[in-house]
């Protein structure tokens, strides 16, 4: 019944050039010679070579990668906890407002999060860098971690943790050696998509990074308002290659865990049939 | 015990670091402008108890938002964000559907490709997805010197700076947010159903708008509100790609608080915004909602 028409294959090709054009140009344009960004003067890898004697930003790069992986792990652990809570606590006082709370920094606008925090820790005195940046990103993140991991604990079979506690473990226990493993795919995204926004955000990085320490995203930015510069497309080439090599090979590792699945069904069935 | 603290840190944390800054916001907006550090009074002096908090309390005003009020500038902004948010919403469904619908006909051993296809711009920074625009709609640009060279166009359009070039990159920037859960509500529909509707006299058209766009309906709004709630507030599209004839109130926000250091003006923008927001966010969780009941 589902046929693919001309129309399906029109609809496809205009909207992953229109989704995949952009960076290609930029990709392309990366390894132009000349400093303006739309003339064509050959090819050179100069504006890498000037990208990495560059100390501003990779001292930026530094900091930016600290950051994501401290918040996204502090982050992960947090966002779990919260998750275990919403989805096994029960009722217990406030519950109403701590899902508020989980969901609500999901849909609050970049500025707002951003100005509240910048006023919070002004008001508490505590000096801006790179643990004020920790400290936002963190809280943003757990709830983009806490949806993930809830989603996953939805799903699964209570009764196996109940097994486990009738065999004598204790709740951390069972939670260690039946739960964690049974999540750990979800943790796993949740911690990707929690340093993929720590890496990325530009607002919030803005309002809580204080003189001392910039972030990429913030270098990026104060570049970038100047006009095309041919640096930042190199950098950009680099990131979206590193994020492209990630996905493509983790749907690669997936896709081959899912074709080993259907052969060992298939095996079994023989097996049994 | 256990399961005391279990609740008790991540409650705290966001306590302390999501609803306690808001409510510094909310009071801030109440507060005057001063010339002192912190730039805004009155500052609660909790050392004097019972009097001070009363003090304090007969201290705020309502005053930055009459001004806002008052001044054209907000009412323009908050207008033009609305206006860009919702004309961008329905370009991007138009865009959208169509490609969340052509995924769902091809053949199944593509569909994961073209799945991964529509994420991987979603892990790839934001901020390089709004610059990469920034070469090809330039004056000089890619797009104008393809058109030029065409003869499509005598001389180069103006698109850099202007509102279209924000239109552009909000529907590029969230394409991915609209077509995935349209993608999956259309994924689910049963064929079956078309089939029917087809045999009872309905032409494929008609079949496609009376089963197909009901039935993925919950899609559609997901994907929509996705697009809606983030463009509303957005900062980085507009200030890149929108020059300083495109009105913004994300942008307005961030210019009222680093350059004209007015904090409890920059509060009371953030209190509005995030009223006009409350709408939108509650149908968006309604709609949720009912997914979630529909499929449990």
């Amino acid at each position: 019944m589902r046929r693919f028409s001309w129309f399906n294959a029109t609809a496809l090709t205009l909207g992953f050039a229109f989704l995949y054009l952009p960076m290609l140009v930029l990709i392309f344009y990366s390894f132009n010679k000349s400093k303006l960004v739309t003339v064509w003067a050959g090819f050179s890898t100069q504006w890498y070579g000037e990208l990495f004697r560059n100390e501003a930003f990779l001292d930026a790069a530094i900091n930016t990668l600290k950051v994501a992986v401290i918040s996204s792990t502090i982050a992960t652990v947090l966002g779990t906890m919260a998750a275990y809570v919403l989805i096994r606590s029960g009722r217990f006082a406030g519950r109403t407002l701590f899902s508020g709370m989980i969901y609500a920094p999901l849909v609050m606008p970049e500025v707002i999060t951003g100005l509240s925090l910048l006023l919070l820790f002004i008001g508490i005195g505590l000096d801006r860098g790179i643990l004020t940046i920790v400290l936002a990103h963190t809280t943003f993140a757990m709830c983009y971690v806490s949806v993930v991991v809830s989603s996953r604990l939805m799903t699964f079979d209570r009764s196996l943790e109940e097994a486990a506690l009738d065999l004598g473990c204790s709740a951390f226990e069972a939670f260690r050696l039946v739960t964690l493993p049974i999540i750990a795919p979800a943790v796993i995204s949740g911690w990707l998509l929690a340093f993929t926004l720590s890496l990325d955000d530009l607002v919030i990085a803005s309002f809580t990074a204080g003189p001392s320490a910039t972030t990429l995203p913030i270098k990026i930015f104060s570049a970038v308002r100047l006009g095309v510069s041919p640096e930042i497309n190199a950098l950009s080439t680099i990131m979206i290659s590193v994020v492209a090599v990630g996905v493509i090979s983790a749907s690669l590792i997936s896709k081959r865990a899912a074709v080993q699945q259907k052969r060992d069904e298939q095996a079994a069935d023989r097996a049994a049939g | 015990m256990k399961r005391f603290t279990l609740i008790f840190i991540p409650y705290i944390w966001l306590a302390a670091l999501f609803l306690v800054p808001f409510l510094i916001v909310v009071k801030i907006s109440l507060s005057d402008t001063a010339l002192a550090i912190p730039p805004y009074k009155p500052a609660l002096d909790l050392a004097q108890g019972w009097a001070g908090l009363m003090a304090f309390l007969g201290d705020l005003d309502f005053e930055n938002f009459t001004f806002l009020a008052e001044d054209d500038l907000y009412w323009k902004a908050y207008l033009s964000s609305l206006k860009i948010a919702t004309i961008s919403t329905i370009l991007t469904l138009l865009i959208g559907y169509p490609i969340a619908y052509s995924m769902t006909r091809a053949a199944e051993e593509w569909r994961p490709t073209l799945l991964m296809l529509i994420i991987l711009p979603f892990w790839t920074s934001f901020l390089i997805r709004v610059y990469s625009w920034m070469g090809i709609l330039g004056q000089e640009g890619l797009l104008n010197q393809l058109l030029l060279w065409l003869h499509v166009i005598s001389e180069p359009l103006k698109i850099m700076n202007t509102p279209t070039a924000v239109y552009i990159g909000i529907v590029y920037t969230y394409l991915p947010f609209l077509v995935l859960p349209i993608y999956a509500a259309l994924d689910k529909l049963d064929d079956n159903l078309l089939e029917a509707a087809e045999d009872l006299g309905c032409s494929r058209f008609k079949a496609f708008w009376l089963v197909t766009i009901p039935l993925s309906m919950n899609g559609i709004v997901a994907g929509c509100f996705l697009v809606f709630i983030p463009a509303l507030g957005e900062f980085v599209i507009p200030s890149l790609l929108g020059g300083s004839q495109t009105l913004m109130i994300g942008k307005v926000l961030w210019e009222e608080f680093f350059s004209n250091r007015d904090w409890p003006v920059a509060s009371a923008v953030a209190v509005i915004l995030l009223l006009i927001l409350i709408i939108p966010i509650i149908l968006f969780q309604r709609n949720q909602q009912k997914q979630r009941e529909s499929e449990g």
